[in-house]
């Protein structure tokens, strides 16, 4: 991010952002983990010492973590921590791009249902209150019944019902936004709706949508996870977290480090999440709730 | 305040509609043929139609719903076609220990959560304000299955104290309703020190103080009461949260509740099960969600002039 030049600026410039944000020291080194995660994650494939689904050690079947296996041999002879490592591309894409998509349709809708308001904004909001009628898991459930068990359709099933929180968020800021006087002036100078929607309320709106997505981010890693648990998501032998821990559950009496493992990547990955959301939002955006 | 009830009642149907269309609509949505998924897969072609007679399929889409919709306020939702039980039957019996692992859940975790956060509020950046909080995050952080499964590992297998599982006796509630609690009492936690904070900074708080209260009435008498008030809408919608959540704790935990009858129902594509428990779920997340509502108009009297 560089200054004044970004739509972020607006409100909150860059370097501000930094000065408050690196006081965080949590935050810094849960972002600092973060990224370490993308990066195994993108490297996974190229650095796990063992093929995660096609190498059998039939000598060391539910070993204990050894030298040659750092988190333990599985029920099958794989190698455990070359299943969570490549287990996190999954996680990581599953929680991100869920959000993602959540983040842009819910931003585009609360944007035109807080300027326009009306009927447009009536529909976009009684919609909102459907989704919301259901809790998040059972909607995922009953979209992954009609679409069918995997893991794409459950990243679908995510964004969905990220859409709606998205949509109030941004709805209830550009309402508080749009009788503030700068708007005022460009809408008098004759800017088009368009322009003072994308470029006026937007950035207004950007530093709330960043850090919730952050914040989100962690539970649609959960949600996820729990959906591949279930036997709904990730099928095995794919090295899905929640699918490991699922595949885990019948070995628990002999060889439980094959449950604990895949269970601690998940915590340690959604802790990261949440610690640097929390920091997110107390340098950019410390009116949001703190739950 | 029967006004404003009767308000929040009628602004409630157009949802309850909605759902009820979407929960129709599902039969229709799911890949391949209801007639033929009731009939079971050996059946002949005769067969199939009789069965799509008889449940009404062959009849056009407005038509049913009106049938679906009628039944459905009667309680009937058909058969299962796993157990060939009646639905309301099937759920009957299952919603018994559902409702009892969600309730002791929640009472704990709110309790709990409470206590957390208004002891990190009032130690605010000492301390006790770390530990709460640490835990708190952490709360939020573990998945229930996995909380579930090292707890059972820990108490049940290597302890021997708890039942593992089962939910015959009050002991087998204490393990599914921890895990399903922990990451309620986490977010109230975390949820009840913000809304204690900021309370804590308002002039009446100051006044108190100035005029000399002591500090335990300050907390109680004068920050207590008004830091409740968005605390009782977090509870709601965390009640709606439990209800998904029982979904996966059940499974853990072999809970023979509504949530493991939702999961095996969806893995047998046993829809009947599935619309009447995904209608009764978010029923149940609205009328909680109106029940808050009201409390909250109790509790702070403007919101009912608006």
């Amino acid at each position: 991010m560089n200054t004044a030049a970004t739509p972020t600026a607006v409100r909150t410039p860059a370097s501000e952002f930094w000065r408050k944000f690196k006081r965080q020291r949590v935050a810094l080194v849960a972002g600092g983990f973060v990224l370490l995660l993308v990066l195994v994650a993108a490297l996974a494939p190229w650095i796990v010492p063992f093929d995660a689904e096609n190498f059998f050690d039939y000598d060391a079947l539910n070993s204990p973590p050894s030298a040659k296996h750092w988190f333990g041999v599985d029920s099958l002879g794989r190698d455990i921590f070359s299943r969570i490592l490549m287990g996190a591309r999954i996680s990581l894409a599953a929680g991100f791009i869920s959000v993602a998509v959540g983040a842009v349709v819910g931003t585009l809708l609360g944007l035109l249902a807080g300027y326009y308001q009306g009927w447009w904004d009536r529909i976009v909001m009684r919609m909102a209150d459907v989704l919301f009628a259901f809790p998040g898991i059972l909607l995922a459930i009953g979209i992954v019944a009609i679409l069918g068990n995997g893991m794409v359709n459950v990243i679908l099933a995510v964004a969905v019902f990220s859409v709606p929180a998205f949509a109030r968020l941004v709805r209830g800021n550009v309402l508080s936004l749009k009788h503030q006087t700068y708007i005022e002036a460009v809408r008098s100078i004759g800017a088009s709706d368009t322009v003072i929607m994308l470029r006026h309320l937007l950035p207004g709106t950007v530093a709330s949508v960043v850090v919730y997505l952050t914040m989100r981010i962690g539970t649609s890693i959960i949600t996820a996870a729990s959906l591949s648990f279930l036997g709904l998501g990730a099928q095995p032998p794919t090295p899905e977290w929640g699918a490991m821990l699922n595949e885990a559950r019948a070995d628990m009496l002999n060889a439980p480090h094959v449950a604990l493992f895949p269970s601690l990547a998940i915590f340690v990955t959604v802790l990261a999440f949440n610690l640097l959301g929390d920091g997110l939002r107390d340098a950019l955006d410390p009116k949001l709730d703190k739950y | 305040m029967a006004v404003y009830l009767l308000k929040r009642l009628l602004g409630l149907l157009p949802t309850l509609l909605i759902v009820a269309v979407l929960v129709f609509a599902f039969v229709h949505l799911l890949p391949g043929d209801p007639a033929r998924l009731a009939a079971g897969v050996d059946a002949g072609p005769e067969t199939v139609e009789l069965v799509r007679k008889d449940l009404g399929l062959d009849l056009p889409l407005p038509q049913q719903f009106v049938r679906f919709f009628g039944h459905a306020l009667q309680g009937d939702f058909g058969t299962s076609i796993r157990s060939k039980r009646p639905v309301s039957t099937e759920i009957a019996e299952r919603f018994g220990p559902t409702f009892w692992l969600t309730l002791a859940a929640m009472a704990w975790s709110v309790a709990l959560g409470l206590v957390l956060g208004i002891v990190s509020a009032v130690w605010r950046n000492r301390w006790p304000d770390r530990i709460g909080m640490s835990l708190a995050v952490s709360g939020i952080s573990f998945p229930s299955f996995a909380l579930g499964m090292v707890l059972m590992q820990l108490f049940s297998v290597q302890l021997g104290w708890l039942p593992t599982i089962g939910a015959d006796s009050w002991r087998h509630y204490i393990l599914p309703s921890l895990t399903l609690g922990a990451a309620v009492a986490a977010v109230m936690a975390r949820f009840t020190r913000s809304s204690f904070i900021d309370i804590l900074k308002e002039d009446y708080v100051r006044t108190a103080r100035a005029k000399g209260a002591g500090e335990g009435s300050v907390i109680f008498k004068h920050g207590l009461r008004n830091a409740l008030i968005p605390v009782v809408t977090m509870m709601g919608l965390q009640f709606g949260f439990l209800l998904g959540g029982s979904i996966v704790v059940e499974v853990v935990f072999n809970w023979p509740g509504m949530g493991r009858l939702l999961v095996d129902a969806v893995e047998m594509r046993d829809y009947p099960i599935i619309q009447a428990l995904v209608l009764l779920f978010s029923l149940e997340f609205i009328l909680i969600n109106l029940v808050v509502d009201v409390l909250y108009a109790v509790i702070n009297p403007t919101i009912r002039f608006h």
